[in-house]
């Protein structure tokens, strides 16, 4: 099981070590510090690294990596979700998940830790719980505990831990009841030279926020469910009720929580809602070429496309470049050779366009290969899966909430090739 | 106001200030100080000198300075054992507690403290918190035992902690379970003997109970502990597997793959027929699907997990093609093991979408990526080969682009082509010329080498292009070496008019100005094959190569196997077995898949015997390894002399040709007495030869060949009594029992068939798979009359030692196919390697002491042969009856000495001492070979005949 966790910032310094076994010496760190030198960039870091008598698996999240030494057979896997699980839990705490946040509440993060894990082994992963026994911290509760002197650490067992429903407190009380699903699609596609789709799938959740008081059983029934045929659900979600009926029955979490993520792939239900049109070319001798990008809006349903960015990596052999932009603005960093366009909103009278000049090193040859164009988009009020929320109902409370549901479709890893 | 706070440091020293703050009357004073203290901890810092100060700080009421001290007490409690003691006494008292919490945060810290003197006073609180009635102090109480058991095993086998866990799998909280089941599984992964987790139909019940409520962490410790049970039959597998599925749609990726194993494993013994086979078959491609969505870390694991599932059943996701399509901002780790999967799934329907697909990424920027997409691109070719020649073309587009390190790998990969589809492609030669001076690499060197030299007779200036490399031939790599050497002979043997100089000068370059010995001893035979006997030259240098196979880097299937049963562990990123690598793992318990029941599939899959399901029908075929260059550079001599990779796993050893036809050649003419053979040509292969030998099999049918048995016939060589190969409730009613025996020079193999089932059988055929010395059958199984039920015929095989050579492991090893009217059966069994013994096996005397100087020592082994009555003159007939031949019998000290020889049909000669003391039942029987790997098997032939 989980031995140690080591936690490490970009430049190589371990700022935070737990060890729930015995203590491990940092020095096995510097096998890992010899994955990253080997690996260049920070993201290719291979996630489990084998030292002579550990193994190290880590992930990398907000610019730390979280190192996590074991040392007998363990699911991968496992250890990964939980060092995710341990990320998310920083973010939820401390409402970001950075070095500074981590070293400004030390003892609460060593204190997390602690009852996050025992011997290795999860002990209390679910937010509900764990802020029970240890209170996130808040301005006004750490002025109130330093006149008081009381603690921030729950005295008493959390009611949730042992019941069948460990991820709901049991007490929760609110004025305004009030339950809201937010359908979010990603669309990661992979676009080939000539505008053709090679591949494209729907990444969707729906993520929720419920704030309704005592224990609700709420079930949520689409239009169309047959679109989720490929479904994770969150451990709420009565299965055989799903498998049956389509419908997702469940006493939810209180708060915010992803109630399911869905994959749709098969590929007439994926509209592709931008094109992009692209000339980029090197001439051979001259160290220099051009660079002409159009998007424009494909099938949006009628919806507006907006919050367009395009992202390209253009071959090291670039110098600079000299583009006009019809419409936002354009950067280009000469170190890392990132074109970024910030292009906003797709207005389908005037397509938006970036032309110009590329300058190359002189005298380096050709570039062989071709850059590929990262499109962020976002297009609000639709699922671009044509996915359908049909209605809520609760049972077991008496009180009206109010509901809500918000669609929205964005670019996930959207690529085209040029 | 935040932690950072508790990291300034004050002038008069931070050690000394702490001190006094911790000592200080005011509570949170106290906190503070404690705080900081463990400020300092977590960064490392030694704080340890505060430890009593600390610890006075733990009687309080306040819950979060008491768990802070606890904090500190289990980093710091190994290195101060003697004060450590001091806390024992607060924790038995906050086990009594009427707050659970305190109590099992008692419970829980104590057992982080890793001291020895501790761990007594631990048990009786242990104890009662293992039978406390809040369910969250006894789960806290199950992980305890694990940690104790940690520190003192013997104390938690002496104190009964092991039953009362083993009771907690039927605890009424599914918590505790999946707890008790963690706990469990840890201890045995220390103690893989002991029973711990003794599962059977009732208890898996209750696990499959707790899965649905407990939390996804427990999820995971249950499928991995159901994971190990074997199911009584198919009915019982299919009902688990229909509890688990629904696991498949957990949002933890852990979960999810763990479910995946338990059904990866249970599937084997579902019929294929089943309707519910293809339904769980569909079910577990989403979410192996999915997992590739999530962030990059997950997608490596389960990649390379899927990399398993895709050789085992390529079934589940053979229309997800598209899914591994790699993005140009994947991390390279990612991206690898996406193109691995993309050419497992490369097939005829597709291999239009994989090839424009493979091209894209062979004009990326990371050189290690765009590589293996050009290999890939070759490895299509080989497989699919309606897509060869798109293929080709697409590899000369890519040679245009003139990229050093895209033209050298596109080179290597021609060449295999080359050898998979003989006069097809030739054309590009003159292209491939065209960039010859470009290659840096030693391994596209080789390979342009190596295509030159094959086609030598179509290429005008292959002498002037070998010669070109010759001149540097000093500088070159032995690979190249090696390969200019054989290629030039070759050149030779097509065009001898021109070209004598030239072979003349490479064969002094290898002999006489090279320390390597390789190469040196390759150039050797190379003259004395050129100077004796051309026409043979040219048989040896210029033969039929054998195809290369279409899969590559194929995990061995038993290996595949026993990985299948470790999905989603580290093994499974590693793709070898636990064994081969957990430090942690004391003496392994091996998996395997449960073997199918009541299937009446053919020969479709290897299930039953693994690794032997092909039957030869296939030409020859060698798997093609991560060194491909290395089988072609070996083909004309047959055992690589050239160093294989010398692994301890016995998965690759098993494609390596160690005796075959090659070896044997070498090694008759070595005996002939040439000076120019030195012995140091043979240390390669003998090196890594007793690696395989004790590697485990997992053959079940392997123990079926008993050494012991009743007297066999007199004339001949000793014949073992019949055993059962092949039970009839396994092949459907035929039982097959036999034995192998040796007359007159002629092996066979006696069958006993008996018909158990209710119908007449008829249609019989025999097949062998490959094995090590070439064992096939002479002529077709002739059963006269077809088999009415309860009737048993016994026939007689002939054998020959002609057929397709394969080394197997163990050496004996033979792998069987049956077919009648009602279907195909496989079994393997072991044969006395005394068959093999030929009758022309008596060496010369001389030639008996010169080849055992010239053996060297390392490649003795030494028996003892117990309980043996025998005289040496009975011992000596006795032998000579199986062909092992005395040669000379000497005393020495009242010892006999009996000098023998004998030889396998293969050629190798096996020389053997045998020291027999009068009155000692026990003799001591050494071996010498060149081959050593077959002693061990000479030494069980010995101990078979002097014992019957």
């Amino acid at each position: 099981m989980i031995h140690s966790l080591f936690l490490i910032n970009c430049s190589g310094d371990i700022f935070l070590e737990k060890h729930w076994k015995s203590v491990v010496s940092q020095s096995v760190c510097d096998y890992f510090f010899e994955a990253q030198e080997k690996a260049a960039d920070v993201e290719n870091v291979p996630p489990v690294i084998s030292t002579p008598h550990h193994y190290l698996i880590s992930i990398y999240r907000e610019k730390i990596f979280f190192v996590s030494v074991i040392q007998t057979e363990v699911p991968p896997l496992f250890v990964i979700e939980f060092l995710h699980r341990v990320a998310d839990t920083f973010q939820d705490y401390f409402g970001e998940c950075s070095e500074t946040a981590i070293k400004d509440n030390v003892v609460i993060v060593y204190e997390l830790l602690e009852e996050m894990l025992d011997n290795g082994f999860p002990l209390a992963t679910e937010s509900n719980i764990l802020k029970e026994l240890i209170k996130p911290p808040t301005i006004l509760r750490s002025v109130v505990n330093s006149i008081t002197g009381s603690s921030n650490m729950g005295d008493t067992l959390p009611t949730g831990q042992l019941s069948n429903i460990p991820w709901r407190r049991a007490v929760v009380k609110y004025t305004n009841n009030e339950a809201y699903f937010d359908v979010i699609e990603e669309i990661d596609a992979i676009i080939d030279k000539s505008g053709s789709t090679v591949f494209a799938e729907i990444q969707g959740v729906i993520d929720s926020c419920i704030k309704l008081a005592g224990m609700p059983d709420l079930s949520l029934s689409f239009m169309n469910p047959r679109l989720l045929d490929d479904v994770s659900f969150h451990p709420c979600i009565r299965f055989k009720r799903w498998e049956s009926e389509r419908v997702l029955s469940f006493i939810p979490p209180d708060g915010n929580f992803r109630l399911i993520s869905y994959r749709v792939s098969s590929q007439n239900l994926v509209a592709i809602p931008v094109y992009v049109k692209h000339t980029i070319s090197f001439k051979e001798n001259l160290s220099s070429g051009r660079f002409d990008v159009t998007i424009g809006p494909k099938q949006n349903m009628g919806k507006t496309v907006e919050g367009v960015i395009a992202t390209v990596h253009m071959p090291k052999a670039v110098l600079n470049m000299n583009l006009t932009a019809s419409q936002g603005s354009y950067t280009f960093d000469p170190v890392t050779k990132v074109l970024t366009w910030d292009v906003g909103k797709i207005n389908p009278q005037k397509l938006p366009n970036l032309k110009g000049i590329v300058n190359l090193q002189s005298g380096a040859p050709k570039p062989e290969e071709n850059p590929s164009v990262n499109i962020q988009f976002k297009i609000q009020q639709l699922a671009i899966s044509g996915l359908k929320v049909n209605r809520l109902d609760m049972y077991g409370e008496k009180y009206k909430p109010f509901k809500g549901v918000k669609y929205i479709t964005k670019a996930g890893k959207f690529q085209v090739r040029t | 106001m935040t932690d950072s706070k508790y990291f300034t440091t004050t002038k008069k020293g931070e050690i000394f200030e702490l001190k006094a703050e911790l000592n200080s009357d005011k509570k949170e004073k106290k906190k503070e100080a404690v705080k900081k203290v463990i400020a300092s901890m977590t960064v490392g810092k030694d704080v340890s000198a505060l430890f009593p100060d600390v610890v006075n700080c733990m009687q309080t009421d306040n819950l979060e300075l008491k768990k802070l001290v606890y904090l500190y007490l289990m980093n710091y409690a190994k290195s101060q054992p003697d004060m450590a003691i001091m806390a024992v006494n607060t924790f038995v008292k906050d086990c009594e507690d009427p707050n659970p919490l305190i109590r099992a945060l008692a419970v829980r810290t104590m057992g982080c403290i890793r001291v020895d003197k501790i761990t007594e006073y631990l048990c009786e609180p242990l104890r009662k918190c293992l039978k406390d009635e809040d369910p969250y102090v006894r789960k806290t109480a199950a992980v305890c035992v694990a940690k104790l058991h940690d520190i003192n095993a013997q104390l938690v086998e002496d104190q009964g902690f092991l039953d009362t866990l083993k009771d907690l799998i039927s605890d009424s909280n599914p918590m505790v379970v999946a707890n008790a089941v963690a706990a469990l599984s840890e201890i045995a992964e220390s103690h893989p003997s002991s029973n711990l987790l003794d599962l059977n139909p009732q208890s898996i019940n209750k696990l499959l109970t707790a899965l649905n409520e407990c939390t996804e962490w427990g999820q995971i410790f249950i499928l991995d502990c159901l994971a190990n049970y074997m199911p009584k039959d198919d009915r019982e597998a299919q009902s688990i597997c229909e509890r688990v599925t629904p696991r498949l749609s957990h949002a933890n990726s852990a979960v999810v793959l763990s479910a995946v194993k338990v059904l990866m494993k249970f599937m084997e013994m579902l019929s294929k027929d089943l309707d519910y086979y293809g339904t769980l078959l569909k079910k577990l491609a989403p979410p192996l699907v999915t997992l590739l969505s999530a962030e990059p870390e997950l997608q490596y694991v389960a990649l390379r997990n899927i990399n398993l599932i895709v050789q085992k059943r390529p079934e589940i996701l053979k229309h997800e093609m598209k899914v591994f399509f790699v993005k140009y901002n994947d991390p390279i780790y990612v991206k690898l093991e996406k193109l691995d999967i993309m050419i497992r799934l490369a097939s005829q329907a597709n291999i239009a979408q994989v090839l424009a697909e493979l091209k894209e990424y062979a004009t990326e920027v990371d050189v290690d990526f765009v590589r293996k997409a050009v290999r890939a691109i070759g490895r299509c070719a080989i497989k699919v080969e309606q897509s060869a020649e798109r293929c080709v073309s697409t590899l000369l587009d890519l040679i245009q682009t003139k990229v050093n390190y895209v033209v050298q790998e596109a080179i290597v990969v021609i060449k295999d082509i080359f050898r998979k589809y003989p006069n097809k492609y030739e054309s590009v030669i003159a292209t491939l010329c065209e960039n010859l001076d470009s290659l840096d690499e030693p391994e596209a060197r080789a390979a342009m080498i190596w295509i030159v030299g094959e086609y030598a007779e179509r290429i005008d200036n292959a002498d002037e292009l070998l010669e070109s490399f010759l001149e540097g031939f000093h500088d070159e790599s032995t690979q190249v070496q090696l390969q200019l050497l054989t290629a030039i002979v070759k050149l030779f043997l097509k065009k001898p008019t021109e070209t004598q100089e030239l072979v003349q000068q490479v064969l002094s370059l290898a002999t006489q100005d090279s320390d390597n010995p390789d190469l040196r001893d390759r150039g050797y035979i190379y003259w004395r094959l050129l100077s004796t006997d051309p026409v043979a030259a040219k048989e040896v240098v210029l033969a039929e190569k054998p195809l290369i196979s279409e899969e590559t880097d194929l995990i061995e299937p038993t290996l595949l196997d026993e990985l299948i049963c470790y999905i989603g562990t580290l093994a499974s990123v590693y793709h070898k077995p636990p064994s081969a690598f957990v430090e942690g793992s004391r003496g392994v318990v091996h998996k395997s898949l449960p073997p199918r029941s009541g299937s009446s599939e053919s020969a479709e899959s290897p299930d039953a015997t693994p690794s032997g399901a092909q039957t030869s029908e296939q030409p020859a075929v060698i798997p093609t390894q991560g060194d491909l260059l290395g089988d072609l550079l070996n083909l004309d001599l047959g055992p690589p002399v050239s160093s294989p990779p010398i692994t301890t796993s016995s998965v690759q050893m098993g494609a390596v040709d160690l005796l075959g036809g090659g070896l044997d050649s070498l090694l008759r003419s070595d005996v002939g007495g040439s000076p120019a053979m030195g012995s140091a040509s043979f240390t390669a292969p003998n090196a890594v030869m007793p690696a395989s030998l004790g590697a485990p099999i997992s053959s079940g049918l392997g123990d079926l060949f008993e050494l012991a048995g009743g007297v066999g016939t007199l004339s001949g060589s000793y014949v073992a009594p019949k055993t059962i190969w092949l039970p009839a409730m396994k092949a459907k009613g035929l039982e097959i029992s036999g034995t192998f025996s040796r007359q007159v020079g002629s092996i066979s193999m006696d069958l006993l068939l008996t018909n158990k089932a209710l119908q007449v059988m008829s249609d019989f055929a025999i097949q062998f798979n490959r094995n090590s010395f070439g064992l096939a059958p002479a002529a077709p199984l002739h059963v006269h009359a077809p088999l009415a039920p309860n009737q048993t015929v016994e026939l007689s095989l002939p054998l020959n030692t002609v057929g397709s050579v394969m080394k197997m492991d163990p050496l004996n090893n033979l792998q069987v196919a049956v077919k009648n009217n009602i279907d195909v059966f496989y079994f393997s069994t072991l044969y006395p390697l005394h068959i093999l013994f030929v009758e022309d096996g008596k060496m010369e005397r001389q030639m008996f002491l010169a080849t055992w100087k010239d053996i060297p020592n390392e490649n003795e082994a030494q028996f003892q042969i117990k309980d043996c009555p025998l005289n040496a003159d009975a011992v000596s007939s006795k032998l000579q009856g199986s062909n092992i031949f005395t040669i000379a019998k000497r005393n020495v000290e009242g010892q006999d000495m009996l000098y023998q020889s004998l030889k396998l049909t293969n050629g190798i000669w096996v020389l053997a001492e045998l020291r027999i003391q009068p009155g000692n039942p026990n003799f001591t029987l050494s071996l010498k070979c060149r081959a050593p790997e077959v002693s061990q098997y000479v030494f069980q032939a010995y101990e078979t005949i002097l014992k019957n």
